[in-house]
């Protein structure tokens, strides 16, 4: 058989290719490479696996960074996690992350991206170029200027302000929620609109073809046709939006430093605080390990949903 | 001009009249709908273009304020974005994006192609661990880094923030790599290998020049990654001297008390023009980046 595919002439099918680079995976294991991967398993072991598993650790701890227990830190066991049971703050904090993500990330970046996505599609294309751009750049611009330019649009007098019929007053302080969260659909709402425009090209027009035959209206097709064909790439598109924004720090702080009080302190805001401002690192490293269980927990939600398509990929 | 042709012609002639007779009504529908569908995406787009020319107004405006205003135009804000340390901090933003990205380039790019090409004990649950690292927040690691850090001495360095920068974007890096040297066909490197050439030029001489989209791709992303990077140097770097442009700029929104807005406004172009011009480079890579599909004629 092997005599057989060699005696045909090189690269005459594709079976004789593919034969051959499955050999080549089946090559012994050469030393050498481990010199290739070590200087990538270094950096990801020491500033990836060693952390994450000292992060436990230290979620165990009373580490502090600053007086007593900065030096001298004990075992305590299960005390962080305990006392997080019953930190009224902390589970404020929860509920904040969770609007926070699944309000503006996951619901309002996906409705919005999708619906610039299905636009798009019959828009004139001058339109949906510029518009596009537009969208596009708030996404490409550092995280701190978007804090900066939502922070100015929001203040007494600011644009927004004015532009809600509210101009006397500083909507960061009446609805700091609400405006952290606007801001964060302005800036990621483009990476949605990418991903579903791919994913809607990938529609077979002849699927929607057959289905407008068959007199579906617009909104019949879209959501009896378009939509579960797509489902698989909004799945994606909603894990990576979770992952994006679940440890998300740079806006929130630069904006409300987690204010007034503790109105935007989401996760990320209330490990920092707890941690670098009121010296628990203890403490901060178990609120750290509380946010990766909900990311991990949303991410199964998804997963569960995508697993039929993955199982018929194989 | 043929008959057969002339006759074709008039068929569809006549064809294309009759459809357009039957269907006026329904065509003048279409497009008022389609007109309808326009504004309504470009009322979508005046929603997002208006805290951009905010940014723009205030910049370039005397009499920058929190609200829009007709600007009288000056470069006085950029002189005063300057004069609060601007360019120092844009040069310490450089610093930590040009290292972190060579050293993650470097690093991913020796990995992405062993893990591409070798046999490499548990590739799967490798390649698995690597995605999932993908999405591990940084919120996790800064705890015990900032403590690791402080025990080895190596806080307050812009080098070692630049390595723990770097060391973020390797997953998604390698991932990114794999995929695109994956593609880059293997006739190439055998005939390099058949010619006598050894490992590390067949890497330099064939695969990275064929690849060189998806790297130039990854180096971009992990660029504009270490750009922006807030949280990191906050906690790992409190030498003021080191002050990256993103915490520059927030230093900068609270000082004095009040807000400038007219320079902050500048600042933040500044800060903001690199990463739109790499992004705009990076789209074209992409483009290009499946060109290389019809280097190798089967």
């Amino acid at each position: 058989m092997t005599l057989q595919t060699e005696a045909l002439p090189e690269g005459s099918n594709s079976q004789s290719r593919r034969r051959r680079v499955k050999a080549n995976d089946r090559e012994r294991f050469r030393p050498s490479t481990l010199g290739w991967i070590l200087p990538a398993s270094a950096l990801l072991i020491g500033l990836f696996l060693v952390p994450t598993a000292y992060a436990i650790y230290i979620g165990f701890t009373n580490m502090q960074l600053l007086g007593p227990n900065a030096q001298t830190f004990s075992f305590t066991g299960w005390a962080n996690f305990s006392r997080m049971i019953h930190d009224p703050v902390f589970w404020y904090s929860v509920k904040l992350t969770l609007i926070f993500v699944i309000g503006s990330g996951i619901i309002a970046q996906t409705v919005l991206g999708m619906a610039l996505a299905l636009l798009g599609q019959r828009a004139h294309i001058y339109v949906r170029a510029s518009v596009g751009a537009i969208v596009i750049l708030a996404w490409v611009l550092p995280e701190i200027a978007v804090a900066f330019i939502w922070y100015a649009f929001s203040q007494a007098g600011g644009t927004l302000s004015t532009l809600v019929g509210h101009p006397g007053s500083d909507l960061l302080s009446t609805v700091p929620l609400l405006i952290v969260c606007v801001a964060n659909t302005w800036r990621g709402t483009a990476f949605s609109m990418l991903i579903l425009s791919a994913g809607l090209r990938g529609v077979s027009e002849e699927v929607e073809e057959a289905a407008q035959l068959e007199g579906a209206s617009y909104w019949r097709r879209l959501f009896r046709v378009t939509l579960p064909i797509m489902r698989p790439t909004i799945m994606v598109n909603m894990l990576l939006i979770t992952i994006g924004t679940i440890s998300d720090f740079t806006l929130i702080w630069a904006m409300t430093q987690g204010g007034p009080g503790t109105e935007t302190s989401i996760l990320p805001v209330y490990m920092y605080i707890q941690a670098f401002q009121f010296n628990a690192l203890g403490y901060g490293a178990a609120i750290a390990l509380a946010l990766v269980l909900i990311g991990a927990l949303l991410s199964v939600v998804y997963i569960r949903q995508l697993r039929p398509e993955l199982r018929r990929g194989q | 001009m043929t008959t057969i042709e002339l006759s074709q012609l008039t068929e569809q002639d006549r064809k294309h009249k009759a459809s357009e007779q039957a269907s006026e009504p329904l065509r003048r529908r279409t497009r008022r709908q389609r007109l309808f569908l326009d504004a309504v995406l470009a009322l979508v787009g005046v929603a997002f273009i208006l805290p951009l020319l905010w940014l723009l107004d205030a910049a370039f405006n005397q009499n920058a304020s929190q609200a829009m205003s007709w600007p009288s135009l000056t470069l006085s804000n950029f002189h005063s974005a300057v004069a609060a340390g601007a360019g120092g901090a844009i040069k310490n933003s450089l610093y930590l994006a040009v290292v972190s990205t060579i050293i993650a380039t470097f690093v991913s790019i020796l990995a992405a192609y062993a893990l591409s090409r070798r046999r490499v004990p548990l590739k799967g649950l490798l390649l698995i661990g690597i995605i999932f690292l993908t999405g591990l927040p940084i919120t996790l690691l800064l705890i015990p880094i900032y403590v690791m850090y402080v025990h080895l001495g190596w806080d307050n360095s812009p080098f070692y923030t630049s390595v723990a920068l770097a060391a973020t974007s390797v997953p998604f890096a390698i991932w990114l790599l794999k995929n695109f040297i994956d593609q880059v066909p293997r006739e190439f490197e055998e005939a390099a290998a058949i010619e006598g050439s050894g490992n590390i030029r067949i890497l330099w001489k064939v695969v990275i020049p064929l690849a060189l989209p998806g790297i130039c791709v990854a180096a971009i992303l992990t660029f504009i990654n270490s750009w922006g990077a807030f949280l990191l140097p906050l906690v790992i770097d409190a030498n003021p001297q080191n002050t990256p442009g993103a915490l520059g700029i927030y230093e900068f929104m609270s000082a004095n008390g009040r807000v400038e807005f007219g320079p902050l406004a500048a600042y933040a172009i500044l800060f903001s023009i690199p990463v739109i011009v790499l992004y705009l480079i990076s789209t074209r890579w992409l483009h290009g980046g499946f060109a290389f599909a019809g280097g190798v004629k089967g």
